[in-house]
């Protein structure tokens, strides 16, 4: 490992970009674009720098950084690598530059929406690294602001008031999970994830509330939390955020930042309240599965191709936290490698489901290019025969997002079922049903819009995908072909943790 | 016994050298004036009058404190003299204001009665005996009541004469009334015998008649509620020189003479006035007066348009103050009340110097007509800004400053177990209600426009001069109060 | 820090000097109130630079004043002194470059302006409860006319209100302080004599007295519901007026509170804790959700503020020593915050586009028009909302922190109001900058030509910009200041017992 603060310059580079466009007033569109998308390529080599290095037997954080903050409240600067902060940095790194390439593909105002969107990507990345919840909850908030001015001013017609409810939705959750922050460090005096979880591990902060209070400070918690995933019922914003926003935010939105909530919830959630956790299990479990079902059948009701995927990214996260509650919510003695597996199959769904939503929305994106604008379900017909190739990609996604096997949706959806059968059966049961929907609505998509004869847009001339939408499709398809069939390429960098968290006694 | 002339004589020089200087500025008038402009005989007549105040207020504070005189008739003490300094002071101020305002046609005259009224307040100032209060008092209403109506080019000064000189009549009566009902019942007419005497007399239905013949005398001078209906109307109708010199040095005359008659002559009957085992005595019928003062001159002036006629209810809601402060005076000494007196006076004084210029320049009835004195004039903008916050008790200058220090010894005779804690406590926020129509005059002189036809004001060099220096002893005395505070001390 | 009685002198040195240059020239007093503002700026930093944080506060000046009332002329400071006068410092020269366009009796206007900035100062080195009392009403007077001469909306109106509002408080605070003095029969005004003098009284008395001087002070704080003539007289005030109004008077009202009030009767505060809670944080719900609904742009952040200063009193409610050192660093932060939004509203948007209805506004596409101004007001904004990164979060934090550990339905309350701050915030940013996003920039609605953003107004908006991400992300340079000072014995009488 060398001296550079590496993790730092993960989290920085970006910004330093956009400080360097903020600085370069007279910057033409294009090159604004080029050197955007070279500062959200950053993240990837650095990943990829970091890979080799990466020691995936070791489950404690690599390559810390630490340096005092604020002394009068005990705030450290802590960075720290693990498998899961990996998969996500990594995630950023494939999803950023495509998001970015495809925001700035013919908007207007290129340099701002660079700055923007690196600022942006920056943030996440901070959330993804920070150990000390002082600057978790900077980067955390820090988010919000470039959003929703990428949704704001690139969006569509409802795009105010879509930015407007999604900023206020999260700011309500995080208020309460500040206040909740605040409380705990009123008891505990520190800040740090890592000292908190011993804490809340052993006991000691139950000690010093009393059961009720801190079960108040976890439901704060759980309410910033809940809402950024977001888990039903606290997901009504994000259907009209997603739907609004321009292509390569929503790309960016569902590809990273829906991945920030569940994050919370492995990296804070789950090692502080894991008592709580423990005993709210059980309607949390409905809510999960909740967000599974009716997310999905909701997608179905759709017209608005965007709004579809939208709810289909309700639906895919709510697996992830079905499977981290069912974890939470069993007797550790239960049934170890149901555990192990769930769990794993989180981390995947993570991953995956970023990769195939980010090519969905991507996919929308080209049609409404070609279509000036037009993404209903029944503005388009038998694309297939006009554009073969972007069917082909569009249909690959679909499918990695519906669980086909071969294709990388596959593995994080088995793992979670193969867990939560394991510890919750009936639950599981249920949220096939979940699975089922998905593929009708899915079905449909590809029905409606790529087969039968031409008709709607399609019906005139429509151009194939050119050489810039190729080369955004064909690295994400060729990841979920390659995690595919490689699964253990990502499970192996999460395996040991993932077993180490399997283990966690729940109680204290 | 010619000692005691020497003494009597030597106690009187400051009466002398004004009754001199009056007598002189007629004469000089006689002689030489006849054949000059009006303006150049105001100007002498100011100088010489004031070369005769000036010499009065030295060898008076040269002299300083000698106590008794004459048999006790007289009281130098050190509040007589700092009584005596402060009345001088403000004659000379209300010189200064005769010549800003309109030349008079016989500003001789003027002058000359503003100098007997001033012979009668320092007397007023020593007097520690029933006749010769009597006589001072008498000697500067009469002359009062001539300076009020001195202006016989207008109907409203004779109005205003007429109404200050019957209420004055009036009041004068009741004194009379009531000094012989307490002749009668002490034996003596000096105020220490009356003491002395009143110690073995238990309070009488006969006592209670004379206090209250007595404060109700009072009360028409003070110009305090409910006895102050002659006040606006006089401060709106008399010549502005006049209205000032009877708010400010009349005032404070009157006030140090009826501290002396309370408190020297009257104190052990003045009654105990603590909540719940109170004795009867005048401190209750003061204090109801002063409260109602504070509150009558406080919500009328809110409804005011004419300047002279809010300063008369802002005068009368200082009254109530200055009687808190007598109240008060019992234990903590005069300190704080002539402190109060003072530059209240000072004040006064100087806010109708600066209408007294602008007369010059056009009607000065109504706030509007100070509209955009800050383009008009600068000079007077600012210095009737420090008079009106004076008034106001804003700090530093010196009306704050005597505000809190009679708050203070209010509070000091018993917290709120007494009523001067109460009145001390409403006082303090009626102060807060003032500042409203005090504000409002300044929103006028300092922020709206002038009116189109508004003439440039051109402040003579004296006026400008007393102005200047009125407001500088606000401000430095309101920096340093000790300066005075130690003056009675 | 002997250095510090000169910000005082200097500015009210500087007051004389502009109302006689501005007879001359206008340009004159401009650079005589820059000169003497950024003077003030320079001696407080000067003396930060030297400064040693102890509980004790060091003296500056003490000499006999009024000796028959035993009042002397007392200057001393701690570091919460100096947080303020820094803020003094930071908000005066901002507000000076933000007033570089006035036209209109400029000596005047700067005379005014310095005074009230040398009472400011005033209170905040004054140890003497009198001498404390006579600069905070100097700095009172100046208020009235810088708003009803060079105001806007109803400025008259605005004006009166704000001086009988902070007059009456002031009426109220000085009835407390004789009644402590006199009945308690002290020798002097300074404030541990007056505490001692205090504790002499009995209880019943002791609660009066408290009542009337924190409720006094809290008029002029904001405090819900006397807040009714911050948010008109904001509105009335020129803008370089209400930036001061909003970032350093209303400061000393809760300054008072906190320097006077709360040590003083102890025993009083206690018996009102729960009263002042309750009402500190009713205000930061009550009026942020006032802001939401408001059509006037200027009428947001008046709102805001108070909404803000709520914070501030309920961390001194809350009377612990973390939740009052976020007091402190919450008047810090939303003095430089409030001056950065009122200079954008009042200076860089109305005085450009000459109205405030969010309405008219809306139908601007602003953000491309001065998009100097859209930039900071969005990053004024974010401050505003205590988004981490300013200076609002950490101070927040605290006084949630410090609030939970008082009452945990407080800091539930008040966490709401962070959320209806952020509500009322993200719409104004929308409505007035972002209101058109898409056309051109030529829209049709004005019929001249914005003045661009001018180099004075950059210059006070990065110097305030700059401060609160400092602060922001160095929190603690504040608080070390502020925690030691509150180990002196008279605030232990009152935080000591609020910390667990």
């Amino acid at each position: 490992m060398s001296n550079l603060p590496l993790l730092s310059l993960v989290i920085f580079v970006p910004w330093a970009g956009a400080l360097l466009l903020a600085m370069l007033p007279r910057l033409s569109g294009h090159a604004a674009k080029i050197i955007a998308v070279a500062f959200s390529l950053s993240t990837l080599a650095l990943g990829l720098f970091l890979l080799p290095g990466f020691n995936p037997e070791f489950s404690g954080y690599q390559w810390p950084e630490h340096h005092v903050w604020i002394q009068a409240l005990n705030v450290h600067y802590r960075l720290g690598l693990d498998g899961l902060s990996l998969l996500l940095v990594l995630l950023t790194g494939i999803v950023s530059p495509l998001a970015l390439a495809a925001a700035a593909r013919d908007a207007r105002d290129v340099r701002l929406l660079g700055v923007l969107f690196l600022v942006l990507q920056g943030s996440a990345l901070g959330v993804f690294l920070a150990l000390d919840f002082f600057h978790w909850f900077i980067f955390w908030e820090l988010s919000l602001v470039p959003a929703f001015f990428l949704i704001r001013l690139w969006g569509g017609a409802g795009a105010g008031r879509a930015a407007y409810q999604f900023v206020i939705y999260t700011i309500a959750g995080s208020a309460f999970m500040l206040l909740a922050f605040a409380a705990l460090y009123t008891a505990a005096g520190t800040l740090d994830f890592t000292e908190l979880a011993y804490l809340g591990s052993t006991g000691q902060l139950a000690a010093h509330f009393g059961p009720k209070a801190l079960m108040l400070v976890f439901l704060g918690v759980f309410l910033g939390l809940a809402v950024k995933v977001p888990l039903f019922p606290f997901h009504t914003w994000l259907p009209p955020a997603y739907a609004e926003a321009p292509t390569g935010v929503s790309m960016f939105l569902t590809g990273v930042m829906s991945k920030m909530g569940v994050y919370g919830f492995l990296r804070l959630l789950w090692p502080i309240f894991p008592a709580q956790l423990h005993a709210c299990a059980g309607p949390l479990l409905w809510l999960a599965l909740g967000g599974v079902v009716l997310g999905a059948f909701a997608a179905i009701r759709q017209t608005d191709l965007k709004r579809m995927v939208a709810y289909s990214s309700v639906n895919h996260l709510s697996y992830c936290l079905l499977a981290l509650f069912a974890v939470a919510g069993a007797d550790v003695a239960l049934d170890g490698p149901a555990r192990a597996a769930a769990l794993t199959g989180t981390l995947l769904q993570m991953f995956n489901h970023g990769l195939s939503a980010a090519a969905l929305f991507y996919g929308i994106g080209v049609l409404e290019r070609r279509a000036g604008g037009l993404r209903g379900l029944n503005d388009f017909g038998g694309v297939r025969t006009a554009a073969p190739v972007f069917a082909g990609f569009c249909g690959i996604a679909m499918f990695s997002s519906v669980g086909l096997p071969g294709l990388n949706g596959f593995v994080g959806e088995f793992l979670i079922f193969r867990g939560v059968f394991g510890l919750v059966p009936h639950l599981a049961a249920i949220a096939t049903l979940g699975l089922l929907a998905t593929a009708l609505f899915y079905l449909t998509f590809w029905q409606r819009v790529f087969h039968g004869p031409r008709a709607g847009v399609a019906r005139g001339e429509f151009r194939d995908l050119d050489a810039g939408e190729l080369l955004t499709f064909i690295p994400l398809v060729a990841l979920m072909f390659l995690y595919g069939v490689l699964p253990h390429l990502l499970t192996g960098l999460v395996n040991p943790l993932v077993t180490t968290w399997a283990n966690l006694p729940p109680h204290p | 016994m010619n000692a005691l002339y020497a003494d009597l004589f030597h106690a009187l020089v400051p009466e002398t050298i004004l009754t001199v200087s009056a007598l002189l500025v007629i004469g000089f008038d006689l002689a030489v004036g006849r054949r000059r402009p009006l303006a150049a005989r105001q100007t002498l007549a100011v100088f010489l009058g004031a070369i005769g105040v000036v010499t009065a207020l030295v060898i008076g504070l040269s002299n300083g404190a000698v106590g008794s005189v004459f048999g006790g008739a007289m009281m130098l003490d050190a509040f007589a003299v700092a009584a005596r300094a402060g009345v001088l002071a403000l004659v000379l101020l209300t010189l200064g204001v005769v010549t800003a305002a309109p030349v008079t046609r016989q500003p001789a005259e003027y002058v000359a009665l503003v100098l007997f009224a001033a012979v009668g307040f320092l007397q007023m100032a020593v007097a520690q005996q029933l006749l010769l209060g009597f006589l001072a008092v008498e000697l500067a209403s009469i002359s009062l009541y001539v300076l009020a109506g001195f202006d016989k080019t207008r109907p409203e000064s004779a109005e205003a004469a007429l109404k200050y000189f019957l209420v004055g009549a009036i009041s004068a009566a009741f004194m009379l009334f009531g000094f012989s009902l307490l002749y009668g019942i002490a034996g003596s007419i000096a105020f220490p015998d009356i003491a002395h005497a009143l110690i073995y007399q238990p309070m009488s239905p006969l006592l209670a008649v004379a206090l209250v013949m007595v404060l109700v005398a009072f009360g028409f001078k003070a110009a305090a509620a409910p006895f102050h209906l002659w006040a606006p109307d006089a401060y709106q109708g008399a010549p502005t020189p006049s209205a000032a010199l009877i708010a400010s040095a009349s005032k404070l005359a009157g006030l140090a003479l009826f501290w002396r008659l309370l408190w020297g002559g009257l104190g052990t009957v003045a009654g105990n006035f603590t909540l719940g085992h109170g004795t009867p005595g005048w401190l209750s019928i003061v204090a109801v007066i002063a409260a109602a003062s504070l509150l009558l001159g406080n919500f009328a002036a809110l409804a005011q348009h004419n300047v002279r006629r809010l300063l008369a209810y802002s005068a009368i809601a200082h009254a109530g103050a200055l009687l808190l402060g007598l109240i008060a005076s019992g234990q903590a000494g005069p300190g704080p009340l002539y402190y109060y007196a003072a530059t209240y006076g000072i004040a006064t004084a100087g806010a109708f110097g600066v209408l007294a210029v602008l007369e010059n320049f056009g009607r000065c009835q109504d706030l509007a007509d100070l509209a955009g004195l800050h383009r008009r004039s600068p000079l007077l903008a600012a210095t009737l800004l420090v008079f009106i916050l004076s008034l106001a008790g804003i700090p530093p200058l010196a009306g704050f400053v005597g505000k809190f220090a009679v708050f203070v010894a209010a509070f000091q005779m018993g917290g709120i177990a007494t009523p001067a804690g109460w009145l001390a406590i409403l006082a303090i926020l009626l102060s807060a209600v003032a500042l409203y129509y005090y504000l409002m005059i300044l929103k006028q002189a300092l922020v709206a426009a002038p009116a189109a036809d508004a003439a440039p004001v051109k402040v003579p060099a004296i006026a400008a001069l007393t102005l200047l220096a009125a407001a500088a002893l606000l401000i430095g005395l309101g920096v340093f109060p000790s300066l005075l505070l130690q003056l009675v001390a | 820090m002997n250095a510090l009685p000169w910000t005082i002198y200097t500015a009210f040195a500087g007051a004389l000097l502009a109302l006689v240059a501005g007879a001359r020239s206008a340009t004159a007093a401009r650079a005589v109130a820059l000169l003497t503002a950024l003077a003030g700026l320079g001696l407080g930093l000067f003396a930060a630079a030297g400064f040693t944080p102890v509980a004790a506060p060091q003296v500056l000046a003490d000499l006999p004043w009024i000796a028959s009332l035993g009042i002397r002329y007392h200057l001393a400071a701690d570091g919460i002194s100096l947080t303020l006068v820094v803020l003094t410092g930071l908000a005066a020269t901002a507000g000076i470059l933000f007033s570089w366009n006035i036209e209109e009796r400029v000596g005047e206007f700067f005379a005014l302006y310095l005074a009230l900035i040398g009472g400011v100062y005033g209170v905040f080195l004054s140890a003497d409860a009198f001498l404390f009392f006579v600069f905070y009403e100097i700095a009172i007077v100046p208020k009235y006319f810088l708003i009803a001469n060079w105001g806007s909306t109803r400025r008259e109106y605005g004006a009166m209100k704000l001086a009988l509002y902070s007059f009456a408080g002031s009426a109220l605070v000085l009835a407390g302080l004789i009644w402590t003095y006199a009945a308690g029969g002290a020798q002097g005004f300074s404030l541990p004599e007056l505490a001692r003098a205090a504790a002499t009284l009995p209880r019943g008395e002791v609660i009066a007295i408290f009542g009337l001087v924190f409720f006094g002070f809290a008029t002029l704080a904001g405090l819900f519901p006397l807040h009714t003539w911050a948010p008109t007289g904001h509105v009335a005030a020129p803008t370089a007026a209400s930036m001061l109004l909003a970032g350093v008077v209303m400061k000393l009202g809760a300054y008072g509170c906190l320097r006077v009030a709360l040590p003083l009767y102890p025993e009083g505060f206690f018996w009102w804790q729960g009263i002042i809670g309750w009402l500190a944080v009713i205000g930061i719900v009550y009026a942020g959700l006032i802001a939401l609904v408001q059509d006037d742009f200027k009428f947001v952040i008046g709102y805001s503020s108070v909404s803000h200063m709520g914070f501030v009193m309920l961390g001194l409610a809350a009377a612990n020593a973390r939740a009052v050192s976020g007091a402190v660093l919450q008047m810090f932060s939303h003095g430089v915050i409030a001056g950065l939004l009122f200079a954008v509203v009042g200076r860089m948007v109305y005085e450009r586009t000459h109205t405030r209805q969010l309405e008219a506004l809306q139908a601007l596409p602003l953000h491309r028009l001065i998009p100097f101004a859209a930039v900071t007001f969005v990053l004024a904004g974010l401050a505003s909302m205590g988004l981490p990164g300013f200076s609002g979060f950490p101070a927040e934090l605290t006084i949630l922190m410090g609030a939970w550990t008082t009452r945990h339905l407080w800091a539930l309350v008040a966490a709401a109001g962070v959320l209806v701050a952020a509500a009322f915030t993200l719409r104004v940013i929308q409505v007035s900058f972002f209101g058109q996003t898409g056309g051109s920039p030529a829209a049709g609605h004005l019929d001249h030509p914005l003045e661009p953003i001018s180099l004075a107004e950059k210059l006070g908006a990065l110097l305030l910009l700059a401060t609160t991400v400092l602060i922001g992300l160095k929190p603690d340079l504040i608080l070390d200041w502020v925690t030691p000072a509150l180990q002196s014995p008279l605030f232990q009488a009152v935080v000591q017992k609020g910390t667990p």
